[in-house]
């Protein structure tokens, strides 16, 4: 096959188009919202000016003049939204409440359903530990890495290298993992982690069977492709603190220890949420790498792998749906304290 | 909408002007398509001709190397009758195909390997039945018992394409002819070899099933192999429908003789470990201890012969090659399990029905039989096309009247058994659960 | 823990005006020496398995699949024919890896500039201009993140076949693409699905931005999109690149909505679905995706360390209110 640059000159001038739209679309918008208010900037001059002249009452300021600049700014987001996310998460609300192949209703029933099967319940509780792990030991991970490599002369290197696992595509880090963790129980191992066990003198083991091994086993390949994003925004975040707050904090005679919790943590403590929230939600959607490392045998399996495998693979939408709004539930917690974050936030 | 139709705008611009240069950047092409029509080469496919111009679009699961070897064999095809062929291969087809169909964005065809799954898009009325001319070719050369796997509710909506045997069991001839073992043709025969063998130190058999998130099949068609071979045809397709429950006893029974292979520390897992091994070795690799000895038998379909290296020779007098999974009762009849595809269409317009028409022709069949590594239970198959030797006796299997035929049952049942919990409790059972409750399990599961 | 101890006890000396001993220096820095050392190797462990993934693509099929990859240093074997086969395979689907590359541009890049324009002006609106129930939408928005993207699939495809029709009136119709166009509905997904992270992301930062510049603009006379434009544009091109970068590797490496939305015809293809297709029928010529890894992580991380400079200089410019 040669590669004949004629073939791929449609996608140029698709990805062209695309551009211009992008162009028209954003530029546009800002375009009118410029043009618009300066409209009506200039007729309520000119009512001002008449009010004037004839001496009648001044028309009052229209408070809404702001709730239509924010119609626009929100409009294309609102939009996108209803149709990519609200509608889908309705439907999939509906769609609970019925069997699997969405053609009769039957109430609670997928919900009563996920309860009652053991394996579900397995389930629920993997989901528990992966949501409590990943966030909090990836961040903690990605800012114990962000002090320590800060202003390093090495530090370009190494945050690259901790970042590097963000690049690789899930297909990708199965492959990887699968070289850490295969097993073989006779002959050369083919699997890092058996190789360093039968090298200290130990029996391989097969990792990936083992509950609830298993489950941490694959929740460290989450932190591995996850720790990198903390990291870095954690990182930026430090470099961000105002140098004359540091230099002060130095000529008082603060402690690194001290200057850790008093000065970096309290000023970064938006960076945190940002991550922590961010991981969190990511994790309880996390099933790429279950469902390619064992496909949830052995105990491992999540509620959004089972979500994927019941309404796509196994043709059951209600429960595949019941799931997925079981995870709708879970995340409401984070919610509410975003709205506590908010709150806070308005009233500081 | 106001902003929203802005960028829709652009799209449909933009999408007309991209058509018209395309158009005229094709416009030499399309000259030589229709030229070749008329041509001897053509004859063969006057009956098809009358929809120069256009598009079919078919998918399926089959990709990479096999895929080309698909493409290639529709070629002529194509040149004489100018309808263009859109073939795409995935991997995830299985759980894409349903996305496709329920927003809207079907294929004109597909090559479905599950009846189970056939049967749930018949149910949804997603499926087109046959046209009058797919039907008579059909049934003309297609064997009823897999055009039995074809039909939903009397009404025939798959046509069988490509076909495998998993009634084999691998080994290495060399070995065997070294080490004076014979290839055995009873059950008993089969177990004594297997004592013989591990009587050396050396574990006779070898087997994996992990395979991604499909983990757990090769297990399952081990099972069905058995239950075929114990309980013969008859309970074989009541167990298959649900008329008997999925841990009925005599089910109980095949199950546990299949651990007497499967299970047995003595004989599992050659070249990997003990018993539970099996679970997290790779199905395409379980198999390549055959050739280096240090496992003797490897029981896995046709296709499986792909696995080998680059220079096995897999022949009867080769490195590898497989026997015929022998029958424990031939008071049975010579049962053979086997898989393949359906093509089935979404849509029905005269060239799909031509398209579909044609892959059940004899001119496909051979067109394809002679690009190689490909079997087919059609009957206009000539066996002189066949070149590889497992395909040649892949082809002797499938056309050989005296055998009985079972489509892999896990492809007949509902996805949630047959691609859940029955690959899931497979899993379970090698990794040491015991027989009753695994089946207790998936019984559970099927409602 | 152990050597945070003395140094809270140093620092507590210090703060009652004695000068730095020598000690204190030392200590000082033997504890930037182990941070530096622990660092090193941090970032040695975290690379092994993906050097593990490099050294494997170099090696040929059977040592792959029988010997691990630290063997090759002992017995070293080395050979080019995972990249040959990936860049310039005899299969018709792996040919063509360079016109699968220009379809992962041609994917990505307005997948990343649409959410991103559209989630600043809507994180700017949530942040700086009061309207009635803005928090209210605000969290509406965050909430949305969890919505699980397969289910939105199919919701989403039937909108692009089928067209949007409210009570017999066409308000949309079927947006009928073929080829290349297809891409126009992989963006349009991509951007549906990124939109509330990134309003998240940017919101936070935008929010965060000290008051007392806007309102000196308000006094000044500047609407809303002269402070958007002058003032929080490029206060905020940090943020940006960071969700630039996210968004980028996420489309860059998302197989999903590219296999729903653009098919896997050589016209729309990425990069993504020809590796999966490249495993083979039966996933048994994995080893060919050691290669085919490596081929696809050069762009993103081009895109990385080309952006990193922007996080040097602060992501949270403003992240103490001035």
């Amino acid at each position: 096959m040669e590669f004949d640059f004629a073939e791929e000159q449609p996608k140029f001038l698709m990805l062209m188009y695309g551009l211009i739209a992008f162009v028209a679309v954003v530029g546009g918008l800002l375009l009118l919202l410029d043009v618009v208010p300066a409209w009506f900037a200039r007729r309520r001059e000119a009512q001002l000016v008449a009010a004037s002249v004839s001496g009648a009452p001044l028309p009052r300021r229209r408070k809404q003049g702001e709730g239509l600049f924010a119609l626009f700014f929100l409009l294309p987001t609102v939009l996108l939204l209803t149709v990519g996310l609200v509608v889908p998460a309705i439907r999939t609300t509906l769609l609970s409440l019925m069997d699997g192949s969405s053609t009769n209703w039957v109430g609670l029933r997928n919900y009563s359903w996920m309860f009652s099967e053991g394996s579900i319940v397995r389930v629920l509780i993997n989901t528990l530990i992966w949501v409590v792990l990943v966030p909090l030991v990836a961040t903690g991970f990605g800012l114990i890495y962000a002090v320590l490599v800060d202003k390093a002369r090495f530090e370009a290197v190494a945050k690259s290298l901790i970042f590097l696992p963000m690049a690789i595509s899930f297909v990708g880090a199965s492959i990887i993992w699968k070289f850490v963790y295969a097993y073989r129980g006779e002959g050369d191992q083919i699997g890092l982690l058996n190789q360093i066990v039968v090298s200290l003198g130990g029996e391989p083991k097969q990792w990936l069977l083992e509950s609830p091994l298993n489950t941490l086993l694959l929740i460290v390949i989450m932190i591995w492709i996850q720790a990198g994003f903390a990291m870095v925004v954690l990182s930026a975040a430090i470099k961000a603190i105002p140098g004359d707050i540091v230099e002060a904090a130095r000529l008082d005679g603060v402690s690194p220890w001290q200057m850790f919790w008093r000065i970096t943590m309290p000023s970064i403590r938006p960076a945190l949420i940002v991550v922590g929230v961010t991981l969190t939600i990511a994790t309880l959607k996390v099933f790429d790498i279950v469902r390619t490392s064992t496909n949830g045998n052995y105990d491992t399996s999540v509620i959004a792998s089972e979500m994927y495998n019941q309404a796509f693979r196994y043709g059951q939408n209600g429960q595949g749906s019941a799931l997925a709004v079981f995870l709708f539930i879970l995340v409401i917690p984070v919610v509410i304290y975003q709205i506590r974050n908010l709150r806070q936030q308005r009233e500081g | 909408m106001a902003v929203f139709t802005r960028p829709r705008q652009a799209f449909v611009i933009a999408g007309v002007i991209g058509l018209a240069l395309s158009a005229t950047a094709c416009g030499t092409g399309d000259d030589k398509k229709s030229s070749k029509a008329g041509s001897a080469e053509c004859a063969a496919y006057d009956k098809y001709e009358g929809h120069d111009g256009k598009k079919v679009s078919i998918y399926a699961s089959i990709r990479d190397a096999e895929a080309d070897l698909l493409r290639d064999s529709w070629k002529t095809f194509e040149d004489c009758t100018g309808i263009e062929i859109d073939y795409e291969g995935n991997a995830e087809f299985e759980a894409q195909l349903p996305v496709r169909v329920d927003g809207g964005n079907a294929p004109d065809l597909a090559f479905v390997p599950q009846p189970g799954l056939v049967k749930r898009f018949a149910d949804a009325s997603k499926l087109k039945s046959l046209g009058a001319d797919t039907k008579t070719m059909a049934e003309q050369n297609l064997p009823a018992d897999w055009l039995k796997y074809g039909t939903v509710n009397g009404t025939l909506y798959g046509v069988p394409l490509g076909a495998n045997v998993k009634s084999f069991v691998w080994y290495s001839p060399k070995l065997f002819k070294e080490k004076g073992w014979t290839v055995p043709t009873s059950w008993d025969d089969m177990i004594k070899l297997s004592d013989t063998i591990a009587a050396t130190g050396v574990k006779p058999w070898c087997a994996g099933i992990e395979s991604g998130d499909a983990t757990g099949w090769p297990a399952t068609d081990w099972i069905e192999d058995v239950i075929l071979r114990t309980q013969g045809p008859e309970v074989y397709d009541q167990w298959t429908t649900h008329a008997i429950p999925f841990n009925d006893p005599r089910i109980v029974d095949a199950v546990n003789r299949a651990g007497t292979i499967l299970k047995n520390e003595k004989y599992m897992n050659g070249g990997f470990g003990g018993v539970k091994s099996i679970g997290t070795t790779a199905f395409g690799e379980a198999g390549l201890p055959v050739t280096t000895g240090k496992c003797a038998m490897h029981r896995q379909a046709s296709f499986y012969a792909n696995q080998f290296p680059e220079g096995t020779k897999v022949a009867e007098d080769g490195d590898a090659f497989a026997f015929y999974f022998p029958a424990i009762d031939t008071a049975k009849g010579k049962p053979v399990l086997g898989a393949g595809e359906f093509v089935v269409g979404f849509t029905d317009r005269p060239e799909v029905q031509a398209v579909q028409t044609y892959l059940a022709s004899a001119e496909y069949v051979n067109s394809r039989a002679k690009l190689g590594n490909w079997v087919t239970a059609n009957n206009k198959l000539d066996i002189a096309n066949v070149a590889s030797p497992i395909d040649k006796l892949s082809v002797q299997i499938l056309q050989d009247k005296t055998g009985v035929f079972r489509f892999d049952g896990s492809d007949l049942m509902p996805a949630a058994v047959g691609a859940g919990t029955f690959w899931k409790g497979m899993v379970e059972w090698i990794n040491g659960k015991d027989t009753a409750s695994v089946l207790q399990g998936i019984e559970s599961s099927w409602k | 823990m152990t050597t945070a101890t003395p140094t809270v006890a140093a620092g507590a000396q210090k703060t009652d005006g004695t000068p730095t001993t020598t000690a204190g220096r030392v200590r000082k820095r033997l504890n930037s020496r182990t941070a530096t050392l622990v660092s090193i190797v941090i970032a040695v462990v975290w690379t092994i398995p993906t050097f593990g993934l490099l050294i494997s693509s170099l090696r040929p099929e059977d040592e792959i699949k029988t010997t691990g990859w630290w063997t090759a240093f002992t017995n070293p074997q080395f050979t080019l024919e995972n990249y040959e086969q990936v860049l310039f395979g005899r299969s018709a689907s792996s040919g063509q890896l360079a016109g699968s590359f220009i379809n992962s541009l041609a994917i990505t890049i307005p997948s990343v500039l649409f959410p991103l324009a559209f989630a600043c002006l809507a994180a700017y609106a949530l942040a700086w201009i009061n309207f009635r129930g803005r928090d209210w939408v605000y969290i509406a928005i965050f909430a949305l993140q969890i919505v699980p993207l397969q289910m939105a699939l199919v919701p989403l495809l039937k909108f692009f076949s089928t067209g949007v029709t409210l009570g017999g009136v066409t308000l949309m119709p079927a947006w009928d693409l073929v080829d290349e166009q297809k891409f126009a509905q992989v963006w349009f997904a991509h951007t549906c699905f990124a939109l509330p992270f990134a309003v998240f992301l940017l919101h936070n930062f935008i929010s965060q931005l000290p008051g007392d510049l806007m309102e000196a603009a308000r006094v000044d006379g500047a609407t809303h999109p002269k402070i958007f434009r002058t003032i929080v544009l490029p206060l905020i091109t940090p943020a940006l690149a960071a969700f630039g970068i996210f968004q980028f590797l996420w489309v860059w490496n998302d197989l999903l909505v590219a296999l729903i939305f653009a098919g896997g015809g050589d016209e729309t293809a990425p990069l993504t679905v020809k590796l999966a297709e490249m495993a083979g029928t039966r996933g048994n010529e994995w080893q060919r995706l050691t290669a085919g890894a490596f081929v696809s992580i050069v762009v993103p991380l081009i895109v990385f360390l080309s952006l990193q400079r922007f996080f040097v200089r602060g992501l949270l410019a403003g992240s103490v209110k001035g």
